[in-house]
């Protein structure tokens, strides 16, 4: 594929992820705070979120599966997962870790452990989605092309 | 060959001036040695009949001939008259005596009678006595007169004696008489010619004696310049070779026979004798030179008839001479080269010696110079009062001042005394422009706009001396800097025509002084090109008067007196400037109006290198530096720089390069990183590691720096150890949240003290908040640090319980980086 083909289908993906709502602004954010003082900045704040979410996410479940679930500390972990993916744009996982709060809030368990596995879906979805437009970055780079600019 | 009137007149007659050639006839007989003469008889004849020499001759002769002849009659005439003297007076002794002895006999009569007569008394007698003593001492020859005086007896012999006398006298008188007359005799035999003859004779015998062995040849030639009469000409040639023929045809034309001919000429023309050196060249003889003389002959008519010529073998005195000018001219030429030679050496000692000097001095300057200049930065750098400041800026910029003066000064004579060397290596020029106008850029004070254009037909690199271009340009900016308050000064470069094709006398004059001939034409010995760069220096300052023009470039010379007063300076930079150019083989120029600007021009051939040349050592190039990390563009040809105090905004096109001297921050969309002036530490409290990540990048995107802790208690302990300069405090953290760091933090910053059994409820009373201004016991109060929330809202805290924790400030989670911008402004604002 040549360069510029390749740089309309990063695009049309970056597109897509807004208009789903699996990325917001605040990834926009993210992306300018990305320069050649700073390169691949975007890559590296994305990498430590999947890490550290994925661990949150593994001690939710793992939690959960418990017998006698400690909600507090589920509490605690989701509330870091929504600080997390709040601050890198992972609009759809926020939002799933702010209804598990307002349910946790509102005592409902039911509500909490129905918020578990869409999280989980969700962080896969964003996962895959973020490595695929990463791999297109790399690909683009590779073919001497820059990487075009989301404007919002 | 005497001048005529040298001898004296009586003897003239004497000397044989020119034998006449009348009897050579006669002289054919003559036996002589060496046949060496050849005659024309009738013509010679003619010759001494009718040519003016000839009767002059032959009147000589006569008048020689009759001379002898009376002069040797005069002498026999002389010596007969003397002799004839003598013998009357002989005689009249005789009758005296005779007449004395009749006087005598008398008295001797009657001097018988002795004792008789004594009449006539003793004086007779005495007289007599007297006399006869007289004769006797007259005659007295051989002739014993005995006895006594008076006798008859002496008489007669005394009278025989006498006779005897008389007839020896008469017979001498009569063999002169015969002698006389035999010698008029033989003087009537001898014919004038016969006389003449023999004189000839004689001169002939002279002449040939003297002649013979001579190296000399004596000829006479008709007014045909034919031979009539040659003497010792040239054994081979017969009398037919040489007789009625002109010189030509006897030598043929070879070299001098032509000359002697013209002169021979030319003496028949003036009718005067003439004497000259004329050298001969024929296979006869070889090369020979003759030191003629040639005479013209008259008639009696004054018409000439022909020339003698005598000619004089001088071949050897010639050669002698010659080479005796040539040996002086050799020896003089010597003479030169070694004063040459000694000048020379004088020269290159003198040479050596200044270098020496130069080397030694300004080794020796600029030594303890440095040394000064160095101690004195060095205490710049130590804890001085504002009056130890002061006296120390001063004594900088005089070294500073002093150092830049001796420098001159020494790059002055390195170039007059042709000790300079220039390199020559590749560079860039459009990175010198841009370094000199940084680096002024750096120094400006001033209100003023620094550009440089570098027009795009300028090669990417040249082959030069980069350090002393780079000099000029310093030199002419920082004078074009100094001279100008406000507008702009700036730096062209071009390339231009080569200048031998325009009407530039001064290159023109350096191209042929110099010797750049290799440089005249657009390539060099191997084939490079030459391009001509013309770098031109312009500003709007105050300008330079007309009549400063001419001597702008002199040493030591400034615009006016006034200018030294004012702007200060040596007068030495223009100077080094034109020393320095002209070496490179370029010329400089100035166009300047008063009060407009000026414009410093100066052209520099320089070779572009081509590709196998070696790297160059540019200290402005590094190689293994990729030019996209620093430069955008090595072709970029466009520079400008403006002075610190002055900002604009950022035009919007690409094509400028934009740099400042200044450190600002920059207001724009956050895309300029600049760092501020003072470092700012933020602490950040966040235990989320995305978010401390984003938030850390945030923070330094901003130009602070950034020190993470992940909980409240770490923040404290942070706060202890180092001042910060404003806190990100996160709210929900393990092991302690934000609000109680805030309030640990805010209390100990009023009482200075971390009281640990303070708990994580707050002992103090809400009136005691940060604004308090009691507890002053300590006197260490501590600086109030911003502390600002990060909050989520999550856990229901509000704003008012943030600030009454003793925040400053609240920034909602997820933190973005307009919020923060604002916040730190906010803070920084107010109390920077």
């Amino acid at each position: 594929m040549d360069v510029s083909m390749l740089q309309r289908t990063y695009t049309d993906l970056l597109t897509s992820l807004f208009r789903e709502g699996i990325l917001n602004q605040q990834f926009i954010e993210l992306q300018q705070l990305q320069d050649e003082n700073n390169p691949g900045f975007v890559n590296e704040v994305v990498s430590l979120f999947f890490e550290d979410a994925g661990r949150l996410i593994t001690e939710l479940i793992s939690n959960f599966n418990q017998q006698a679930v400690d909600y507090k500390k589920v509490d605690a972990y989701v509330h870091q997962l929504k600080g997390s993916s709040a601050s890198i744009g992972a609009e759809k996982i926020r939002s799933v870790c702010q209804t598990f709060r307002e349910y946790y809030d509102k005592n409902d368990i039911q509500g909490c452990y129905n918020c578990i596995q869409p999280l989980k879906q969700e962080f896969m979805t964003f996962k895959s989605k973020l490595e695929a437009l990463f791999a297109l970055e790399q690909q683009i780079v590779a073919a001497g092309g820059s990487i075009p600019m989301m404007r919002h | 060959m005497w001048p005529p009137d040298i001898e004296d007149k009586s003897n003239k007659q004497f000397n044989i001036e020119k034998p006449s050639l009348t009897e050579d006839n006669f002289l054919k007989e003559f036996k002589s040695k060496t046949e060496k003469h050849k005659y024309d008889f009738m013509k010679l004849v003619e010759l001494t009949d009718y040519s003016d020499i000839g009767s002059h001759q032959q009147t000589s002769l006569v008048k020689q001939y009759k001379f002898r002849r009376a002069n040797a009659v005069r002498l026999l005439q002389d010596e007969l008259d003397a002799l004839s003297k003598q013998r009357q007076e002989i005689e009249q002794r005789g009758l005296d005596i005779l007449q004395e002895h009749r006087f005598v006999e008398r008295n001797h009569i009657s001097v018988l009678e002795e004792e008789g007569y004594d009449i006539w008394g003793t004086a007779d007698r005495e007289r007599a006595n007297k006399s006869l003593l007289s004769y006797k001492n007259e005659i007295d020859v051989g002739v014993n007169v005995s006895g006594e005086d008076g006798t008859v007896g002496y008489w007669k012999d005394r009278a025989v004696r006498l006779h005897r006398l008389l007839d020896e006298s008469l017979k001498r008188e009569s063999i002169l008489v015969k002698k006389l007359q035999e010698s008029v005799k033989m003087e009537d035999q001898n014919l004038p010619v016969e006389e003449l003859s023999q004189i000839l004779k004689r001169a002939d015998n002279f002449l040939h004696f003297i002649l013979q062995n001579a190296p000399v040849v004596i000829a006479h030639q008709d007014k045909d310049l034919r031979y009539r009469f040659i003497y010792n000409h040239f054994p081979s040639l017969g009398e037919e070779d040489v007789i009625g023929k002109t010189d030509e045809e006897i030598l043929s034309v070879s070299e001098g026979v032509k000359e002697f001919q013209d002169f021979k000429r030319e003496v028949l023309e003036n009718g005067k004798p003439a004497k000259r050196e004329i050298t001969y060249e024929h296979p006869l003889f070889g090369k020979k030179t003759f030191l003629t003389f040639v005479e013209p002959v008259f008639n009696k008519k004054r018409e000439i008839i022909g020339i003698n010529y005598m000619g004089f073998e001088v071949t050897d005195q010639v050669v002698k001479r010659e080479k005796l000018a040539k040996y002086r001219e050799e020896m003089a030429v010597q003479k030169a080269k070694e004063t040459e030679l000694s000048k020379t050496i004088h020269v290159t000692e003198e040479t050596m010696r200044a270098k020496q000097m130069l080397a030694t001095m300004s080794h020796e300057i600029r030594s303890p110079l440095t040394g000064v200049v160095s101690m004195a930065e060095i205490l710049a750098n130590t804890h001085l009062d504002g009056e130890q400041r002061q006296l120390l800026d001063v004594m900088l910029s005089s070294g500073d001042l002093v150092m830049q003066l001796i420098n001159d000064i020494l790059d002055l004579s390195k170039v007059e005394s042709g000790v300079m060397q220039l390199e020559e290596t590749k560079f860039r020029p459009r990175e010198v422009v841009r370094h000199v106008l940084q680096t002024a850029a750096a120094s400006l004070k001033k209100d003023l706009i620094l550009e440089g254009h570098v027009s795009d037909d300028i090669p990417l690199e040249v082959m030069g001396d980069v350090l002393r271009i780079r000099q000029i340009l310093t030199n002419l900016i920082s004078n074009a800097v100094k001279f100008t308050h406000k507008g702009k000064v700036g730096i062209n470069l071009r390339v231009v025509p080569i200048p031998n094709a325009t009407q530039n006398p001064a290159t023109q004059r350096c191209c042929s002084e110099t010797s750049c001939s290799s440089k005249i034409g657009n390539e060099t010995k191997t084939g490079e090109e030459i391009v001509w760069l013309q770098y031109e220096v312009y500003d709007t300052g105050i300008g330079i008067p007309e009549k400063a023009i001419p001597t702008l470039f002199k040493r030591y010379m400034q615009a006016s007196a006034d200018h030294a007063r004012k702007y200060g300076g040596t007068g030495l930079g223009l100077a080094i400037c034109k020393q320095l150019v002209e070496l490179m083989e370029g010329t400089i120029t100035v166009d300047s109006k008063e009060n407009v600007g000026s414009t410093f021009r100066f052209v520099l051939p320089c070779k572009v290198p081509s590709l196998e040349q070696d790297l160059s050592d540019d200290p402005d190039e590094d190689p293994n530096m990729s030019c996209s990390s620093h430069i955008p563009n090595p072709m970029e040809g466009f520079f400008l720089f403006k002075p610190k105090t002055v900002q604009k905004p950022k035009p919007p096109g690409n094509s400028q390069l934009k740099q400042t001297g200044s450190t600002e921050l920059a207001m724009e969309d956050g895309k300029s990183r600049s760092l501020h002036q003072s470092s700012v530490q933020v602490l950040l409290v966040e235990d989320n590691k995305v978010n401390i990540m984003v938030a850390k990048s945030m923070v330094e995107q901003l130009g602070h720096s950034v020190f993470v802790v992940n909980n409240g208690l770490e923040a404290i302990r942070a706060v202890q150890q180092t001042r910060f300069d404003l806190i990100l405090m996160d709210v929900h953290m393990p092991v302690m949240d934000g609000l109680q760091a805030t309030r640990l933090i805010r209390s100990f910053e009023e009482n200075g003290y971390w009281d640990a059994s303070v708990g994580p409820t707050c002992q103090t009373s809400p009136t005691s908040s940060f604004l308090s201004q009691d507890c002053h016991e300590d006197t260490r109060k501590r600086k109030r640090t911003p502390i600002i929330a990060m909050t989520a809202n999550a856990f229901g805290e509000s704003a008012s319980e943030c600030l009454d924790s003793g925040m400053d400030s609240y920034i909602s989670k997820p933190v973005t980086f307009q919020n923060l911008k604002e916040v730190l402004q906010n803070f920084f604002t107010c109390n920077s």
